[in-house]
């Protein structure tokens, strides 16, 4: 009862507000409507005591990706900027890619049997955790971790290479 | 109902037991986060007001003034004062804002702080929610605080506010990654992000002398990367007086302007706390090795005073950076973030795996 009261909040906040993002003009309001989408989506895990993927949320998206997205939207945008009203063809379209999108959605989640999870369930702890990270066995992530790191290594290199300054002889000029 | 100094365990179980008695547990739940938020909100705004007169005190003290004086006995009453004028005043938002996110950026930044007060153990058992991840939970909610000052700094149409947001930050987004890496550093002496099991393997020792060389150079880099964080001098370019008026709560009046102002003073009591309880053993008190009878005097203060003795002990040296180092400048603060933390932490982490590997801490 107490986790569904929770659920029944948490969902309506994502509900409003995911609606909300994609429906604002201002876009500064949509990042911030996004936002609230992120912290309730971290909320509904912890209440499935998944604190560990919680708190990954937390920081990666709602603390990482919305921070960037309201950086690139301050150095960008004016105050008084609004996105312009989509045409009526443009909606209508939209709006038929959205139905045909939740009706795909749905059609998968209710033929879908979920069956409780066969495997003994494993403590999201620092140790197990770190195990699983660099362990390249059966149930290892260190070939998608060795991959993801190669291509955050990557896309630093790009954007270093892409914010320097010219060098000294060319800028003179 | 049970009331034992030592332990709150027992406090709590009791109110929980109480409620269930005459309550569903639906009414159960729902009285026990008012409690809870009754609790915070109490917290944050007395203990807001106590760093506020603090800091004034401090200020004086390193300027060789005496500070507040004419309002109640050594000007005790002078903070309460100033909060009711600021109670008082008119709410003012400036034309062509945006309406919605200016009014929406103050909440944003207290309630924040409300969160991460949450997980902030301050004797045993007197903790509103022990996560297995608590230290990644504290650093998580912490880091949405940048948010509402980035919001409060672009809604409010004001260029010196726009500037004060963009540096306060590019600040506080590099110098999460020292936090973040400092602490990493002690959860691998600790073996575990749970809070109270933190605390609990520091009861033979404080981790800054188990831990010795590396859980010293973590403190540092915590400590100056905290204060960063915190927005506090001689980090606090993103507000300096005299080239942005205020930064980016230039706009901000009244209440408004004081959600900023104490959310500003609870955060610098959040990394304060932090520090604690990777660093000083929370609120374990102090013992040595073997020597039972000092072991047993230092057990008869309450885990409480022990918790805030710590906590002001990491305040006071906060405030004294603040009126001692000159501010730096937005080059500087990168310089020190890029070129000299991250490096030294990094080194630090691998020091610190080495020891914890060769079992050379104590």
């Amino acid at each position: 009862m107490n986790n569904e009261l929770m659920f029944f909040m948490l969902s309506a906040v994502i509900l409003v507000f995911s609606v909300l993002t994609v429906t604002t003009r201002k876009i500064l309001r949509a990042a911030v409507y996004l936002l609230f989408v992120l912290v309730a989506t971290a909320g509904l895990y912890f209440q499935l005591n998944y604190n560990f993927l919680a708190a990954v949320q937390l920081t990666v998206y709602a603390g990482g990706i919305v921070v960037l997205i309201i950086f690139s939207i301050l150095l960008t945008s004016h105050i008084s900027e609004r996105a312009p009203i989509a045409s009526a063809a443009r909606a209508a379209l939209a709006a038929l890619v959205t139905v045909a999108g939740a009706i795909l959605t749905l059609i998968t989640v209710m033929q879908f049997t979920f069956r409780p999870a066969g495997i003994p369930p494993i403590s999201p702890n620092v140790k197990n955790v770190g195990r699983a990270l660099v362990s390249y066995g059966t149930d290892g992530y260190a070939l998608p971790f060795e991959a993801i790191s190669i291509l955050l290594l990557a896309a630093m290199i790009g954007a270093i290479v892409v914010a320097r300054k010219e060098s000294n002889n060319q800028s003179t000029k | 109902m049970a009331f034992d100094i030592y332990d709150f365990t027992s406090l709590t179980s009791s109110i929980h037991e109480g409620l269930a008695t005459f309550l569903p547990p639906v009414g159960v739940l729902v009285a026990e986060w008012l409690l809870v938020g009754i609790s915070v909100l109490l917290f944050v705004a007395v203990f807001g007001l106590i760093l506020v007169y603090l800091e004034r005190k401090v200020c004086a003290l390193f300027q060789q003034r005496l500070g507040p004086m004419r309002v109640g006995k050594w000007g005790l009453l002078q903070t309460v004062a100033d909060f009711i004028k600021l109670l008082m005043k008119e709410l003012i938002t400036p034309n062509k804002a945006d309406k919605f996110l200016y009014n929406l950026a103050p909440f944003i930044v207290i309630i924040v702080t409300f969160m991460a007060i949450a997980a902030i153990p301050f004797a045993k058992g007197l903790q509103a929610i022990d996560f297995d991840i608590g230290v990644l939970y504290v650093s998580a909610v912490a880091s949405l605080g940048v948010i509402g000052i980035l919001l409060a700094g672009w809604s409010s149409n004001n260029k010196y506010s726009l500037i004060g947001a963009m540096r306060s930050g590019a600040q506080i987004i590099s110098y999460e990654l020292s936090v973040g890496l400092s602490l990493i550093t002690m959860i691998i002496l600790a073996g575990s992000m749970q809070i109270s099991e933190i605390i609990q393997a520091q009861s033979t020792g404080w981790f800054i002398f188990t831990g010795h060389i590396p859980a010293i150079i973590a403190f540092i880099v915590f400590l100056i990367a905290g204060t960063a964080e915190t927005n506090r001098g001689p980090f606090d370019l993103a507000e300096a007086e005299s080239e942005l008026t205020a930064g980016f709560h230039t706009e901000y009046s009244g209440i408004k302007f004081a959600f900023f102002f104490l959310a500003e003073y609870v955060n610098l009591f959040i990394v304060s706390a932090m520090a604690t309880v990777l660093f000083l053993g929370g609120w374990m008190p102090f013992h040595v090795g073997s020597f039972e009878g000092f072991n047993a005097v230092m057990d008869f203060v309450p885990p409480i005073f022990w918790f805030f003795g710590k906590v002001m002990f990491v305040i006071f040296v906060i405030m004294w950076f603040k009126w001692t180092f000159p501010r730096l400048r937005i080059d500087q603060i990168l310089t020190l973030e890029w070129k000299y933390l991250l490096p030294i932490n990094l080194l630090n982490i691998l020091l610190m795996t080495l020891i914890v590997l060769m079992g050379w801490h104590f």
